[in-house]
């Protein structure tokens, strides 16, 4: 049976395998990136339910004052690896595998460019989550996310095992940053001039680039730490220098705070035109912005180092740097508030979250900036302000971008609806559990009750029993979406080509999209927002032939 | 069973830049690893700056220099091994080929040698901080050449199976070969200059 053109197919290279029929080629090392797509978006989800439940077990040892549920050692570990696994195996991959599914149809290509390489991205970051999980057996890494030498060369042989699953990770990530590249510079559909492209694809040329450029510096960091820790070497001992290592992992790790936030952006600039009705406004800043968000991003990091003993001069451009980054923010802010304004709204659970995702980010990045600002900084340096301001952004951010984006185009992946009414419960759950869990962090950290220590003193009883009880219901919040997700695989309503009336190129082919997307090139002649206009004008399928002319000429 | 078998290669397609797409994918990748040596140079400095000011006085200046213009000599054999694909000269590029190949190996050898003789002096990675950033970024770097002679040991092999031929293909083949190979070469001369030199 030859199912080359139907939506539903797969073809052999050697041992390799491109589409899917069946859910036994989903573990298959495949070349499609729709396959791809999928299998980053469910590996990433298992690792938000594992860091999630270590989140559910750090709230639970701080439900009361001098809790024993978890040793002081094992809370070390559990918050260590909650970071690592939320920001590396998480949101990362999790917006990759969005852009694997959507970004070549969302530019009018077959493939990525690099189908081979895709997956082999793939399963080095799947490879990497598993090391990075076994760490976590044999005692890990338990000096925080950041991994702080010198007490990251002193901890057990799970932080050396830490540290080789994220250099994996990290070239996973680089792989996939410039195949995306690739993809999107070179292998537009006719006619899609850049100013002609969706804001998703412009936002993950930003991300991209900057996990080109930042990346490498966190991996020659993890490599110097590895021989440190290995060869004996003394880069971050305290005859070398431990400062090194905050620099390296910063000029990495604070422009990765815009790998987890601009394909959010993107999806954000997807979704609020499309159930606001009306064409994006400001589109041309909303991209540039993305720009300046990726070269300003490279120039902020010390931030993080106000109180590291760095020189007390060279704070002052780095708060300036680091408040700069709000304009350009802000301009998109503004811009799809903009687009919300006298638009014609539809509430659906992936609107929800959008407007979910706008109200909640700007209260992270409003605290952002009282970070940014020296004296508070230093004030509220390692306090639970900071816990709260970065899940205000990541959660609130992000993650609310996420699940948006995952209500928008699950229908596109699998042809089935999401059931709406359960998408509801899980936005209001997700939403209040989330406040109820973080807002009272601004305050504990503002009367000095110090992150990742296992306990606390008894004046901050009360608001980490609020917080605890509200990570229990945002915990609850996320079931209706597994149960959801699941059931609506096979019960959902049969989705159609475009159940909302996108003009988005993804929209034009069948849900899911045929194994080479496309049959035809498409043309692009339009801007992909411009409601009201055509989008696509497709090639004819065959060369017309042409009508004798009665008469002649 | 629906699954049908199709092999086939892709016809060529125009791209919209106009660059081949292995080419700029090559590219990219040149741009992080510069930010990865940065990132080592960054980390060799640091260290150099607080280990004494004749730290480097171990090393051997006149055997460097001569395995730096092996290195250089090589990536001259590279472009004469492009130029021989591009006449369609496929005796003339197996020749340049080889040549670079034993280039490399002879760096190689050049370099395991050096470290030899350093760590029977008992100059260790362990032993100072000069010795931290030495053996780590020098050894970073010839993992980069020996990854780089494993390549083209590949492209030979398969040329004398007449798997790699002087068609446009694998001209672009070579060619981004070539990129990584010169790559690795100019970060030579800069690690050269800032490890041996100064």
């Amino acid at each position: 049976m030859t199912t080359s053109t139907t939506s539903v197919a797969v073809e052999r290279r050697g041992w390799m395998r491109h589409g899917a029929t069946s859910w036994r080629d989903y573990f298959t090392f495949n070349t499609d990136h729709k396959v791809i797509g999928v299998q980053y978006v469910v590996m990433a989800f298992t690792f938000f339910l594992i860091g999630g439940l270590m989140a559910e077990v750090i709230r639970a040892q701080l439900i009361k004052p001098g809790n024993t549920l978890v040793s002081p050692n094992l809370y070390n570990e559990l918050f260590s690896l909650h970071g690592t696994i939320m920001i590396f195996m998480w949101v990362i991959p999790v917006f990759t595998g969005l852009a694997n599914y959507i970004i070549p149809v969302h530019v009018g290509a077959n493939d990525m460019a690099f189908p081979k390489l895709n997956a082999f991205s793939f399963w080095l970051a799947l490879l990497g989550g598993i090391i990075m999980m076994v760490s976590f057996v044999t005692g890990g890494n338990a000096s925080g996310w950041s991994a702080y030498p010198p007490l990251s060369e002193q901890t057990g042989i799970g932080q050396t095992l830490w540290a080789v699953a994220l250099i994996l990770i990290g070239f996973s990530s680089i792989f996939a940053a410039i195949n995306l590249l690739v993809t999107i510079m070179n292998m537009r559909a006719r006619g899609m001039t850049l100013m002609r492209m969706p804001l998703f694809a412009w936002s993950m040329i930003a991300t991209s680039i900057i996990i080109l450029l930042g990346t490498p510096a966190l991996a020659g960091a993890l490599a110097l730490l590895i021989m440190d820790r290995v060869a004996g070497t003394q880069f971050f001992k305290a005859t070398g220098d431990p400062l090194m290592w905050q620099n390296l992992f910063w000029f990495y790790s604070h422009p990765a705070v815009y790998i987890m936030i601009l394909p959010g952006f993107g999806i954000i600039s997807e979704t609020v035109p499309v159930f606001s009705r009306k064409p994006i406004f400001g589109y041309k800043m909303i991209a540039f912005s993305s720009m300046a968000i990726a070269i300003f991003g490279f120039l902020v990091w010390a931030h993080h180092m106000f109180s590291s003993g760095m020189n007390p001069l060279l704070r002052i451009p780095f708060m300036i740097t680091s408040m700069i980054i709000a304009v350009p923010t802000g301009v998109k802010i503004f811009s799809w508030l903009a687009t919300l304004w006298g638009g014609h709204l539809r509430f659906t659970t992936s609107m929800l979250f959008t407007l979910g995702f706008i109200s909640m980010f700007v209260i992270g990045g409003i605290s952002g900036i009282f970070l940014a600002s020296i004296p508070i900084d230093i004030h509220v340096n390692d306090t639970y302000f900071v816990v709260a301001h970065l899940h205000y952004v990541l959660f609130g951010g992000s993650v609310m971008a996420i699940f948006a984006g995952l209500y928008f185009w699950y229908p596109k992946i699998t042809g089935r609806m999401l059931n709406e009414t359960w998408g509801k419960i899980h936005f209001w759950m997700t939403l209040i559990g989330f406040n109820i869990t973080f807002l009272p962090m601004h305050a504990l950290g503002l009367e000095g009750m110090p992150r990742r220590v296992v306990t606390y003193a008894p004046e901050f009883a009360l608001g980490n029993l609020i917080a605890s009880l509200g990570a229990f219901l945002l915990a609850a919040g996320t079931l209706p979406f597994v149960y959801n997700a699941v059931i609506s695989l096979v019960r959902g309503k049969v989705a159609g080509d475009n159940p909302w009336q996108s003009l988005t190129l993804e929209w034009t082919l069948s849900s899911p999209p045929p194994i080479h997307n496309f049959p035809e090139p498409p043309t692009v002649d339009s801007d992909p927002y411009g409601y009201g206009k055509p989008l696509v004008r497709r090639v004819p399928p065959a060369p017309r032939q042409e009508a004798p002319v009665p008469g002649g000429e | 069973m629906s699954q049908t078998v199709i092999v086939h290669d892709e016809p060529r397609v125009a791209t919209t830049t106009g660059i081949d797409n292995r080419k700029l994918g090559m590219w990219l990748y040149l741009a992080t690893e510069v930010m990865l040596f940065s990132a080592l140079i960054g980390g060799f400095l640091t260290m150099r700056t607080r280990a004494p000011a004749d730290a480097n006085h171990v090393l051997n200046i006149p055997i460097t220099a001569f395995n730096t213009f092996v290195l250089i000599v090589s990536s001259t054999a590279v472009v004469m091994a492009l130029s021989a694909i591009e006449d369609g000269d496929r005796k003339r590029m197996l020749r340049w080929m080889v040549a670079t190949f034993v280039l490399g190996a002879t760096f190689l050898g050049i370099q395991i040698n050096e470290y030899r003789i350093l760590i029977g002096e008992k100059h260790l990675t362990t032993s100072s901080l000069f010795g931290s950033g030495f053996f780590t970024v020098t050894g970073f770097h010839g993992f980069h050449v020996f990854v780089g002679v494993c390549w083209l040991g590949v492209i030979i092999v398969q040329t004398l199976r007449n798997r790699f031929t002087t068609n446009e293909r694998d001209h672009m083949r070579f060619e981004i070969f070539g990129l990584y190979w010169h790559f690795v070469d100019v970060v030579w001369i800069v690690l050269f200059t800032i490890i041996y030199l100064i």
